[in-house]
């Protein structure tokens, strides 16, 4: 059974480059925040586009809001073809871009659209292309990291045989490519686009009505469509955007991904005894249509052509040409040291400048309240989720149903109940430092569920036979058989909710209904509370804080408990 | 022999670098050259080098020193002429069996036609016709392997590499396929001019080459080359077959010269802490000296005849053997292996008596189990880590090596109840868990 994780852990990393490549993010997002200010210019004309909470537009803000999508994914598509070959097939860049990545997939996703969306507007000065350019941008952050981590760790476990095989029939690297690393990745990567897609429709109020300092962008789509039924505590229009979400998604699934998970089961090296053959009838539908058909061959004929139109490259033998060149080495090091220094130089006069140590130290105060939250939410969603989750993995029949559903539910942009929420705590005046919490895993709990239904159904039958025949009933079971069975998948699982809520607290900390605010303390309401101040210096020192408590948290904690599970408890 | 070889290997030498600086050496003096219209066997146990040398031939490695010359030309890449076979297959499964077959000359920008006519003749030769739009996992094993043969074929190469290619089959597929390329070969139907097949089965060394190099390990040189007369197609049953079979056990088992004369101690190869130990379980060791003990052995085996009663191939019966050989429970010389007293007393004690036994002579001839045994003899807490150990074999090994080493120990020493081993805190003591 195959696990879901879009945040992808690497078993070798050199932490000296962790550090590196955390100077440089951060450094390279300060920069992108000053400079976008410099270049800030009213754009009133977005502001005035006529947005209707009439469902009639529904279908057409639909379409544009998947068009985004779509254009989103191309771009990580893109992005994860040539980064992630770079920084496999390059060891000097490897060691760099690769901790780059990791650090990405920890910047909160809100955190890049609130420093990126002036700087897209700038482009396009008073035109709706730079917000599309800005919109769609915030939704590539959301999918490409984990699409390029998995497309990497491809990359390096081709088996040998095939590479040697690629390279004894004279393969040229171009038709290799093609022919051998794009199709052997094409199975993860396909899951991770899935995921991805998940997250991206999470963030789809905030990547379409974005709001920074004096900036206003309302696109229309489905986003902006609830962000103002939001602002205008339209209730009945939630209802339609959240049936219009049910709608898409489910079209998404069925048209596009179902398919693509069908199909790429044919470029599995290694077929796990056990596993279903997926199937789909889209995809049924396009193998018999002879204009898909034509479109495949088209496609596979460009690879050959193009495979014969690359220049050839004679050097016959990789590891003569490799000679390590001291002058490169040289010049790689350098550029570095001085990405390094000027990324530094970046964050510390942005925060000395304009932020004082207790401001930090306060954050600080604020990113541990988070993570006590988020902490706390996952073990409080573990005992719900883990218990009915093996419930249901070891009833086939059950799992078949309750798989899909909660796949579904994390793809669903949770925030959509978010105003009920709101609602609610104003009406019966409940403490929002507990009650907004649960906002935070709301949409990310169910990978717990779906990864613990995974890993229950894995449990070899004879393994269960054998607590049957020894009467292993009760407590015992749970302790002997069921949990240390799950505990791989669980972990997986509660790595991925725990990543997602991270992110999430930045939505949840501080949610709005209307002219109604209500605020939990947390790191994700400072963040939010900057971005809407246009506060580029506390965005910056509250995006900083939050990866790097996520990265902490990532390496001291989710790590070492993940190779753990993997090592001790992996049924094989 | 006046036609100049095919192919040439002369003073090849392969070593890799360790961290350390140090550096590793898997081949030395390795000299040999394949003529036209010879099959050329490397048989040796795994670890002996002969992967190796497969893979410099085909330009997929280079050698520290030495060179490969294939019709007189220096290798410094994979060669149009030499196509390989590989021991897994190493199909593309999104490919279908033709464009597994084609990729080798659409790789080499032949015209569309061609491609076609000729990789359907490949297919057709190597006997796939029919599964022309199969995708290699809807076929057997034995149907894959012929896809690797075909795809091989399909680029006319001089030079054909067989890396182990029928390991990965069951018995009665490999013999089919042997038989049907050794037809083919003799009717002179493949392209090809001449093979060189790795294998670690010495029955199918005799059955297909023409000449045999043996290949002897660490570091990985030839020991001795032996010729196969015999005419095709040859009779597994034909005395000069089973002669041949016996006289290259006798090869494998033979002492590195220098060491046969003298006195009792060296008939057995010295052991310091730095040797790498093999991973061979206990109850393998238990299961051959029973099977030797018994009759119609009682004591003194032919190793053909056990291999083939026990359906073990060289490379699972000869760690076996030489672990009993260096635990002095069975001495192994000119293709026999022989139980000592000892020996012959574990393979009838019951259980508590083998254990005593076999921990007297593990503390005596493993020096490294009795290295351990001494530090936690000699602490207080009688217990230590790991690292410890570790550390020290890695001043006489790789990394790798010195974790299989280790763990060989832990594994006999958990049997002999010499010591204990905690997984967890990789810590060693004196202790039984509790």
């Amino acid at each position: 059974m195959k696990r879901f994780a879009p945040y992808v852990f690497l078993r070798e990393l050199a932490t000296r480059w962790d550090v590196l490549a955390f100077v440089v993010v951060i450094g390279l997002i300060a920069f992108l925040g000053e400079t976008s200010r410099g270049l800030f210019a009213p754009l009133s004309q977005l502001s005035s586009i006529p947005l209707s909470l009439d469902p009639v537009h529904l279908p057409e803000y639909a379409a544009r809001t998947t068009f985004r999508m779509l254009a989103g994914l191309v771009l990580s598509l893109i992005f994860t073809l040539t980064y992630a070959t770079w920084a496999a097939k390059s060891e000097r860049a490897g060691k760099l871009l690769v901790p780059i990545l990791d650090i990405l997939q920890s910047v909160p996703i809100l955190g890049f659209i609130s420093i990126t969306v002036v700087f897209f507007l700038s482009l396009a000065p008073g035109r709706v292309l730079g917000a599309e350019f800005a919109s769609i941008f915030a939704i590539f952050t959301s999918q490409a990291w984990n699409m390029a981590f998995s497309f990497y760790q491809s990359l390096r476990t081709i088996p040998t045989e095939l590479t040697e095989a690629a390279e004894s029939f004279r393969l040229s690297p171009w038709m290799r490519f093609w022919q051998l690393e794009v199709p052997f990745g094409m199975p993860a990567l396909i899951w991770n686009m899935m995921m991805s897609m998940s997250g991206g429709w999470f963030f789809v109020v905030a990547s379409e009505s974005i709001s920074v300092g004096h900036t206003t962008v309302a696109l229309p789509g489905v986003g902006s469509y609830i962000a103002l039924a939001i602002a205008q505590k339209n209730l009945q229009a939630i209802g339609w955007a959240i049936f219009t979400m049910l709608i898409v998604i489910l079209l998404y699934d069925q048209l596009l991904f179902r398919p693509l998970v069908a199909w790429v089961d044919r470029f599995r090296v290694e077929q796990e005894p056990g596993v279903r053959v997926p199937n789909s009838w889209a995809l049924t539908m396009m193998r018999r249509s002879r204009l898909i058909q034509a479109a495949t061959v088209a496609f596979h004929a460009a690879v050959l052509w193009t495979s014969r139109a690359v220049k050839r490259r004679d050097t016959p033998l990789p590891q003569a040409v490799a000679q390590p060149k001291r002058s490169l080495d040289l010049l790689w090091v350098s550029l570095v040291i001085a990405a390094v220094v000027l990324g530094l130089w970046h964050i510390v006069a942005v925060l000395i400048a304009n932020t004082s140590l207790r401001e930090a130290l306060q954050v600080c105060g604020l990113a541990f309240l988070t993570m006590l939250r988020v902490f706390i939410l996952i073990v409080l969603a573990s005992v719900i989720w883990v218990p009915i989750g093996v419930w249901v993995g070891m009833r086939p029949r059950a799992a078949q149903i309750v798989q899909p559903v909660a796949q579904f539910m994390a793809a669903f942009p949770a925030n959509l109940l978010f105003p009920i929420a709101v609602f609610g705590i104003v009406r019966w005046r409940l403490d929002p430092d507990i009650y907004l919490s649960p906002l935070m895993i709301l949409g990310t709990q169910w990978y717990i569920l779906f990864n613990v239904i995974a890993g229950a159904s894995s449990i070899p039958a004879e393994m269960r036979y054998v607590a049957a025949n020894f009467r292993v009933t009760g407590w015992l079971w749970w302790r002997k058989v069921a949990l240390p069975a799950v505990l791989p998948f669980y972990v997986t699982g509660a790595i991925t909710a725990s990543g997602g809520s991270w992110n999430a607290a930045i939505v949840a900390e501080l949610a709005t209904w209307g002219n109604t605010q209500v605020e939990a303390r947390g790191l994700g309401a400072y963040i939010a509370a900057a971005t809407t101040a246009g506060d580029f210096h506390r965005i910056v020192l509250g995006i900083g804080t939050m990866s790097l408590f996520v990265v902490i948290i990532n390496r001291l904690f989710w790590r070492p408990l993940y190779y753990y599970a993997e090592r001790k408890y992996r049924l094989t | 022999m006046n036609q100049s070889p095919l192919l040439q290997c002369t003073d090849i030498r392969k070593a890799f670098p360790k961290p350390d600086g140090a550096e590793l050496l898997v081949l030395e003096g390795m000299n040999l050259d394949l003529q036209e219209g010879q099959i050329v066997g490397l048989l040796g146990r795994s670890g002996s080098g002969k992967s190796t040398l497969l893979r410099l031939i085909a330009g997929l490695a280079e050698p520290t020193s030495g060179k490969v010359f294939y019709l007189g030309q220096p290798i410094i890449g994979p060669a149009p002429g030499i196509a390989m076979v590989f021991q897994s297959f190493a199909l593309f499964p999104w490919l279908t069996v033709f464009e597994n077959v084609a990729l080798g000359l659409e790789a080499q920008r032949m015209p569309r036609a061609e491609i076609r006519k000729r990789s359907l003749a490949a297919i057709d030769l190597i006997g796939l016709d029919g599964f022309e739009s199969a995708y290699p996992r809807e076929l057997s094993g034995g149907m894959r392997q012929r896809v690797g043969f075909a795809r091989a074929l399909v680029v006319h190469p001089n030079i054909l590499l067989m890396d182990e290619p029928f390991s990965a089959l069951d018995v009665l597929t490999a013999e089919t396929l042997r038989t049907d390329f050794l037809d083919l070969w003799s009717e002179g139907r493949m392209p090809i001019k001449g093979v060189i097949l790795v294998t670690h089965n010495i029955e199918e060394a005799v059955l297909m080459c023409d000449r045999i190099l043996v290949f002897g390990s660490n570091p990985g040189r030839i020991l001795s080359e032996i010729k196969v007369s015999l005419p095709q197609p040859r009779n597994r049953l034909d005395p000069s077959f089973r002669e041949l079979v016996e006289k290259i056990y006798v090869e494998m088992t033979a002492r590195p010269k220098g060491a046969a004369a003298g006195g009792r101690q060296e008939r057995f190869p010295g052991l310091g802490i730095g040797s790498i130990l093999p991973q061979v379980s206990t109850n393998l060791l238990s299961g051959l000296t029973e099977a030797v003990a018994a009759p119609p052995f009682n004591g003194t085996a032919d190793l053909p005849k056990i291999a083939s009663d026990l359906q073990m191939e060289i490379d699972e019966l000869f760690p076996v053997a030489e672990t009993l050989q260096m635990l002095r429970f069975a001495e192994v010389e000119g293709g026999d292996i022989k139980l000592t007293e000892d020996g012959m007393a574990f393979a009838h004690a019951a259980l508590d008596e083998r254990k005593r036994i076999f921990m007297r002579h593990l503390l005596t001839y493993v020096p490294l189990a009795a290295h351990i045994r001494r530090v936690l003899d000699e602490r207080a807490s009688h217990s230590a880590r790991k690292s410890r150990f570790i550390d020290e074999l890695e001043d006489f090994m790789s990394e790798e090596a010195a974790e299989q080493t280790l763990r060989a120990a832990i594994r006999w020493s958990r049997y002999a109840e010499a010591f204990a081993y905690d997984d967890e805190n990789a810590m060693f003591s004196l202790e039984n868990p509790t």
